[in-house]
């Protein structure tokens, strides 16, 4: 049945892919549940359209994670990342070493021998950083307390890769397996062979190599790229980027996910990250797609039905001993109780690095062929149970025990409905109601932050918990009979997502949009947003303002040219907004307002009639009247 | 027909009581522009070619504001400043408003008896004006007698109602060219009622010749 030709592969997995995932986005479960599904239906257990060479596809498409973590990269600043070196330090390593020793301790009380179970336990302790930040990408919880520790524990497992890598051939039984040399851990790279100080100084080296590059290389060649105007040379540039740098990692034995990592915060402050990040966006979304695909097909169904018992046993006592752990882990780093949840119930899965681990370790014996395929079922199946597990923790134990998410029930109880929405209550949508709090305005909030929810609600505030861009959500806050909606996200997408859903659902709705960029401001307009507001603009202004004045300007000089500046600029905006998708006539429109501005700004226009001040310039009147007696009007 | 251009100026009209009658009251007329200039531009960041555009677009320029200080409020004298260009209003070639009729419509808190010779605010409100009638007379342009609403203060609703009525008489017979403008011009100054300064409907055609 499932015949070869790439074209015909592409088909049975694009066709699925449309098919399933729009339907599970539907009916709220999220595309990573959609991919999964769509991959068990084509798999050789159900319709039985791809066969065994899903492994290969899973290899391809592990890709997707590379991908991912590049863009992940780019988000984040290398301050960040620094600023997060506690958790991924502290907690990512309580977490991979104490599930390590419960897991072994398990392993041991199954009978196994004490190098194998420490084997399974590190295989079993990683996470699956595809699911789990996708997932919470999607649902838009990253920036959360308990999305943003997630990624520390994921961010340390990636690099405990390495030298879990190099632990298992010690673990191999004495004198068994290919060779149990350290450095056959990774036998196709430069390291192979090397002492292990100087692989070390390989491995900086390379890091090194990527920051240098990032920060002197990068810039010009991107810029000489985009002068040719090819907007697929861009896109060949950042996936040849993406590329090396996993290659270079790879060669040098470490995680080729770290790598592309690195280079995306190396890339954080680029003037073209957001180019980038558009450019690679789609692959990372296809190849992971593709990934999640994979495992649902190579979920070996037959293994399942031969011992449903024991598969299942072992799939729930995984995931209960991995979420017990991880939720005493939150409680001790100080996390709410919400967030735990949040933080126990995503990382609760064994990850995509076990398919390596576990070869590896068979590969060197450490771990036997039947033991092996049945963890490896094991870790599909907590795999694809880690969106479902994160769907029930969101609409069953976070309602009963946690920050509740109020729905139709409490919106009834609602008498008086505000006339303003607020999605966001971060320090910009927080302005925003505090002025219309000062004015006798009262706001409805929609967070994702349950910390900042918990906080406002003990500070009386009207506020509902959840992701805003949830119509059922928007309808218990109120949005059929309020007036207007604030869209004061840190995200753009889900800015996006929730024009989309009020204009459905919602079109008496006006809605008022912040937007971080100029980029974000053309989509938001492009989107039909009318009200969108350049969060950077007002407080630039003032500061150039201020800037003028103290270098000697008068005060009003300097703040009407600001004032000139500012409705030259919002006008240039929403025309540029409407031609950014041609390339050429952008960049040439662009500077042609730059310039406009400029010549306004020094005055060179006043004969135009554009010199908007010239009613307290008496020049023209000094060149009339200036000599003789008039009845000149002062 | 006149076209009308209602440059309207409050600071505070969201506490008005006779300005948000009269407002109501031409709002909508026939071959009216009713522009909200505190709403237009809250930053007193006026629009110099907007606003020329639309002088340039109407006949008649009514200013409709409350008296403050003897004179306009402040977003109105900063209109002045910006809009009335030199070489565009005035001087040898500011032609552009040349011929176009102006009308303001006020109101004062104080009740008529305090504006005259020996009154509480010693002169009269159009001598008080002067600087604003000159302003326009300088442009080339007819400074017709302001409207005026006297005593706003603890002014009745059924008073106010009732110059109101007078206000958007006025300005459908300026639009019509029913004013009998020769009466007018010899007026200081136009109060309700107005009826006796408007001529009836069949008489209406006199007035082309008088542009």
């Amino acid at each position: 049945m499932h015949g070869g030709g790439f074209f015909y592969q592409a088909l049975i997995y694009l066709a699925a892919a449309v098919v399933t995932v729009p339907i599970a986005k539907r009916l709220g479960l999220g595309s990573v549940l959609g991919y999964l599904l769509a991959g068990v239906a084509i798999g050789p257990f159900a319709l039985g359209l791809v066969g065994e060479e899903g492994q290969d596809v899973l290899h391809f498409a592990e890709f997707g994670v590379v991908l991912m973590l590049f863009l992940i990269g780019l988000e984040l600043e290398p301050s960040r990342v620094w600023h997060l070196r506690g958790p991924i330090l502290g907690l990512g390593g309580l977490q991979v070493g104490l599930t390590t020793c419960v897991l072994a301790a398990i392993a041991l009380g199954f009978g196994l021998d004490w190098r194998v179970a420490l084997a399974v336990g590190v295989t079993l302790a990683l996470s699956s950083t595809a699911i789990v930040l996708q997932t919470l990408d999607e649902k838009g919880l990253l920036a959360t307390g308990g999305g943003q520790s997630s990624f520390a524990v994921l961010l340390f497992q990636d690099i405990a890769v390495i030298p879990i890598l190099a632990l298992m051939p010690l673990l191999a039984a004495p004198g068994v397996g290919p060779g149990a040399t350290p450095g056959a851990s990774h036998d196709d790279t430069w390291v192979a062979g090397l002492p292990g100080w100087a692989e070390t100084l390989v491995v900086l080296a390379a890091v090194l190599a990527i920051i240098l590059a990032g920060r002197f290389l990068l810039q010009p060649l991107f810029r000489a790229i985009a002068r040719t105007g090819l907007r697929e040379l861009f896109t060949a540039t950042a996936l040849l980027l993406v590329i090396a740098t996993a290659v270079l990692m790879a060669k040098v034995g470490v995680s080729p996910a770290l790598g592309t990592f690195l280079a995306g915060v190396v890339l954080a402050r680029s003037e073209y990250r957001h180019e980038l990040e558009t450019d690679i966006q789609p692959f990372k979304g296809l190849l992971l797609g593709l990934f999640f695909m994979a495992i649902g097909a190579g979920i070996d169904f037959a293994l399942i039905a031969r011992s449903p018992g024991l598969v299942f046993a072992l799939t729930g006592a995984l995931i209960v001993a991995k979420l017990l752990v991880l939720l005493i882990l939150g409680r001790l780093f100080k996390l709410s109780f919400d967030q735990t949840l949040l933080f126990g119930f995503s990382l609760a899965q064994a990850g995509e690095f076990a398919f390596v681990l576990l070869s590896f370790a068979v590969r060197y014996d450490v771990v036997g062929e039947n033991l092996a395929a049945t963890l490896i079922a094991v870790v599909a199946l907590t795999m694809a149970a880690t969106p479902v597990l994160m769907l029930l923790n969101e609409r069953l134990v976070q309602p009963r025990f946690g920050t509740r998410e109020r729905t139709g029930r409490e919106a009834d109880e609602i008498d008086e409905l505000n006339p303003v929405i607020i999605a966001g209550f971060g320090s910009f949508g927080a302005i925003v109601g505090r002025l219309l709090r000062a004015n006798g305005v009262s706001a409805t909030v929609l967070d994702l932050d349950s910390d900042r929810v918990d906080l406002l609600r003990k500070l009386g505030l009207k506020v509902f918990y959840g992701d805003a861009s949830r119509p059922d959500l928007l309808h218990a806050a109120g949005a059929g009979k309020a007036r207007l909606l604030v869209l004061a996200l840190d995200r753009v997408e889900k800015n996006l997502e929730l024009v989309e859903t009020a204009k459905k659902h919602f079109p008496q709705l006006t809605i008022l949009a912040r937007a971080r960029s100029r980029a974000e401001a053309y989509e938001l307009l492009e989107a039909g947003v009318e009200h969108v507001f350049r969060d950077k603009l007002d407080s630039s202004l003032r500061l150039g303002v201020e800037a003028l004045r103290l270098l000697g300007f008068r005060a009003h000089h300097a703040h009407r040219a600001a004032q000139t500046f500012r409705r030259h600029d919002e006008k240039a905006v929403r025309e540029l907004a409407t031609m950014r998708h041609d390339h050429s006539l952008y960049l040439s429109t662009a500077r042609e307002r730059i310039e406009g501005l400029e010549a306004l700004l020094r005055g060179d226009l006043a004969d135009s009639g554009e010199m908007r001040d010239a009613g307290w310039d008496p020049e023209t009147l000094r060149q009339e009247y200036g000599g003789r007696k008039t009845d000149e009007p002062e | 027909m006149q076209r009308i251009l209602i440059l309207f100026a409050h600071p505070a009209f969201e506490t008005s009581r006779v300005h948000r009658r009269l407002a109501a009251a031409v709002e909508g007329l026939p071959g009216t522009t009713f522009r909200d200039l505190y709403e237009a531009y809250p930053d007193f960041d006026v629009d110099v070619e907007r606003e020329q555009a639309l002088l340039v677009e109407h006949d008649l320029i009514v200013l409709q504001h409350p008296v403050f200080w003897y004179s306009v409020p402040p977003l109105l004298k900063q209109w002045f400043d910006l809009v009335l260009q030199h070489g565009w209003a005035y001087g040898s070639e500011g032609t552009a408003l040349a011929g176009k009729r102006v009308l303001c419509a006020l109101s004062t808190g104080g009740r008529k008896e305090a504006y005259r010779h020996g009154g509480h605010n010693r002169f009269t409100l159009r001598e008080l004006l002067a600087p604003i009638e000159q302003t326009f007379v300088l442009c080339g342009m007819e400074y017709l007698p302001p409207f005026v609403v006297h005593g706003a203060h603890g002014m009745k609703a059924p008073e106010i109602e009732r110059h109101a009525r007078a206000y958007r008489k006025l300005l459908e017979a300026l639009s019509a060219g029913r004013l009998d403008l020769a009466a007018a011009r010899h007026l200081p100054q136009i109060e309700a009622p107005v009826d006796d300064l408007i001529r009836p409907a069949a008489g209406g055609d006199a007035e082309g010749s008088d542009r």
